[in-house]
């Protein structure tokens, strides 16, 4: 190393391989674009279930933001708030939960969702599932009747009061009002009531904070993948796929199986195609790999929906393809130019 | 099976015999240290009362089968070793399985098809082959005690979290108040892998603290 004379000027010859231009992409850029995406559904939800849903969603996020936080700060490292990843994991998270679940759920949900869905992995990068389902996944096993029953949407004094639920004492049974009604996926597989479409689509039936208005999810995720910062192999993957196996499920027996139409917009599919699934550490590499996965998902939730236990199947249809995703990269390595594959 | 050996005598003296008691406790305990023995570890600590049956169960036969190898150890051609501990592990674990019927026919069912799968608990059979086939008797009955022992707390501690947590109470007493909402997961298998986690990740803390300081 030569020390460079004082009057020649301060430019220094880098010589680094490609790529030279870069698209000013960042983590903290890209995720306050998903933040953005994400208000339509975060205020439709304010606006269907009240006070139930802000506070649900600020506790949620808050308590994964304070979990990091901590986690950080107990380790000894710089704090890894800044890239705004962990406020997409805490609304996210929110988002999947039914309103009027009893706050201290919500915490232990979040914490769980932080620390073991991403921390204890290494943080952002290095998760092998989403959080967020890690945490709601958690919730489902732990207190299922909880995560089950449904406050329903449009109420009268949603704006004056919370539902009974929201405020139970930690670690005490939640009692519920009265009033409680099912999601259109439970009322179609249980009791063979089907909702209309055009409410599905619209978002005006109850069910999880985020699951409700279709538009709504779809209109942020066509502004993500405009601005290319989602895959758009993989909710397509997902659609195609619930589109066919639905239609032709539909057509054997019209009673039984439901439309496509109902399949796509009922329950948690939209936020989970759009979302959940395009998580970006989580989700494959390729562009093929990506396909394949959602094809993977779509295939998932059907056989879930329509043969399960479950009314709802989109949760552990991702978690699983979410386990998968590093075998599906193996398997849709590019080739590099002039490789040729040796017969082994 | 996987199983793993620590080389732990790195000085010189042999240990003395109130160590190779100790060890097993928390130095080289098998669940948390030698993390052998899963199958149990995992299956049966759904509640305090099915870990300690369990525990005790494993502490009978490790103590019983260790002695025994140990006392025939100089009788056992080199070739067939791993098939005579084997048998004389099943021997022990068929005395268990019949005894425990005898006792508690409920705690029996509740324990199932995993007292016959002592016979291939890798910490009786790794004590087995790593211990009593090279130590006196008087040693690997200690070894044998330790380390069951060291296993019935670790089977406890798993346990008693998740009884705790999923059913509100310990050993069959409610200790929580009725209208604790019961973690329905720590009772699913889901939840002895989280607890065992957690767990790990305390006495790593702890032990990597020691080190350090």
């Amino acid at each position: 190393m030569t020390i460079p004379h004082k009057k020649a000027p301060n430019k220094t010859l880098q010589i680094r391989p490609s790529p030279h231009i870069s698209g000013g992409a960042s983590v903290e850029k890209i995720m306050a674009n998903v933040i953005l995406a994400l208000m339509p559904t975060v205020l439709f939800a304010i606006y269907l279930f009240g006070l139930a849903a802000l506070v649900t969603i600020l506790i949620g996020t808050f308590s994964c933001l304070l979990t990091e936080y901590l986690f950080c700060k107990a380790n000894g490292k710089p704090s890894s708030i800044s890239d705004n990843s962990i406020i997409i994991t805490g609304v996210l998270y929110s988002l999947t939960l039914p309103p009027g679940l009893p706050l201290w759920m919500v915490c232990i949900g979040g914490i769980i969702a932080v620390l073991l869905g991403k921390l204890l992995f290494g943080g952002l990068g290095y998760n092998l599932f989403n959080p967020a389902l890690v945490g709601r996944a958690f919730l489902q096993a732990a207190f299922p009747s909880a995560m089950t029953t449904w406050y329903p949407a449009m109420n009268a004094d949603r704006f004056t009061s919370l539902p009974l639920s929201t405020l139970t004492f930690p670690f005490t049974t939640p009692s519920y009002d009265t009033i409680s009604s099912a999601t259109p996926l439970a009322a179609m597989k249980f009791d063979q009531i089907l909702t209309d479409s055009s409410d599905l689509f619209l978002g005006l039936s109850s069910g999880s904070l985020g699951e409700t208005s279709s538009l709504l999810i779809l209109t942020g995720g066509i502004y993500l993948i405009a601005r290319r910062m989602m895959r758009w192999q993989i909710p397509a993957g997902i659609f195609i796929t619930v589109v066919i196996i639905s239609t032709i499920t539909h057509n054997i027996s019209p009673n039984t199986y439901p439309s496509a139409q109902f399949m796509l917009f009922s329950g948690g599919l939209m936020l989970g195609a759009m979302f959940m699934a395009t998580d970006m550490v989580a989700s494959p590499i390729t562009a093929k790999g990506c396909f394949i996965y959602g094809l993977l998902i779509g295939v998932l939730v059907m056989i879930i929906r329509l043969w399960g236990g479950m009314p709802e199947g989109v949760m552990y249809a991702i978690l699983f393809a979410n386990a998968v995703s590093p075998h599906i990269d193996r398997w849709t390595q590019p080739r590099p130019y002039g490789y040729r594959k040796t017969k082994s | 099976m996987e199983i793993r050996t620590k080389v732990i005598n790195s000085h010189d003296k042999t240990p003395s015999h109130s160590d190779e008691f100790i060890k097993g406790l928390w130095r080289e305990n098998p669940v948390f240290v030698q993390v052998l023995g899963m199958c149990p570890t995992l299956a049966v600590t759904n509640s305090a009362i099915n870990a300690l049956a369990m525990g005790l169960a494993t502490f009978f036969v490790i103590v019983m089968s260790n002695t025994l190898v140990s006392l025939l150890r100089h009788a056992i051609p080199q070739q067939v070793r791993i098939a005579s501990y084997i048998l004389i592990i099943a021997t022990f674990v068929t005395l268990v399985d019949y005894l425990l019927q005898a006792m508690s026919l409920t705690l029996h069912q509740a324990l199932g098809a995993f007292v016959p799968l002592i016979v291939v608990n890798c910490v009786i059979l790794g004590r087995a082959e790593a211990f009593a086939s090279k130590n006196s008797a008087a040693r690997s009955f200690l070894d044998g005690a330790g380390m069951g022992l060291g296993f019935t707390l670790g089977l406890l501690c798993l346990g008693m979290v998740r009884e705790l947590l999923g059913s509100g109470s310990l050993f069959g007493f409610m200790l929580l108040p009725d209208n604790f909402e019961k973690w329905t997961i720590m009772l699913l298998p889901g939840g002895g892998f989280f607890t065992l986690g957690l767990w790990l990740l305390v006495i790593n803390y702890f032990n990597r603290r020691k080190v350090q300081s």
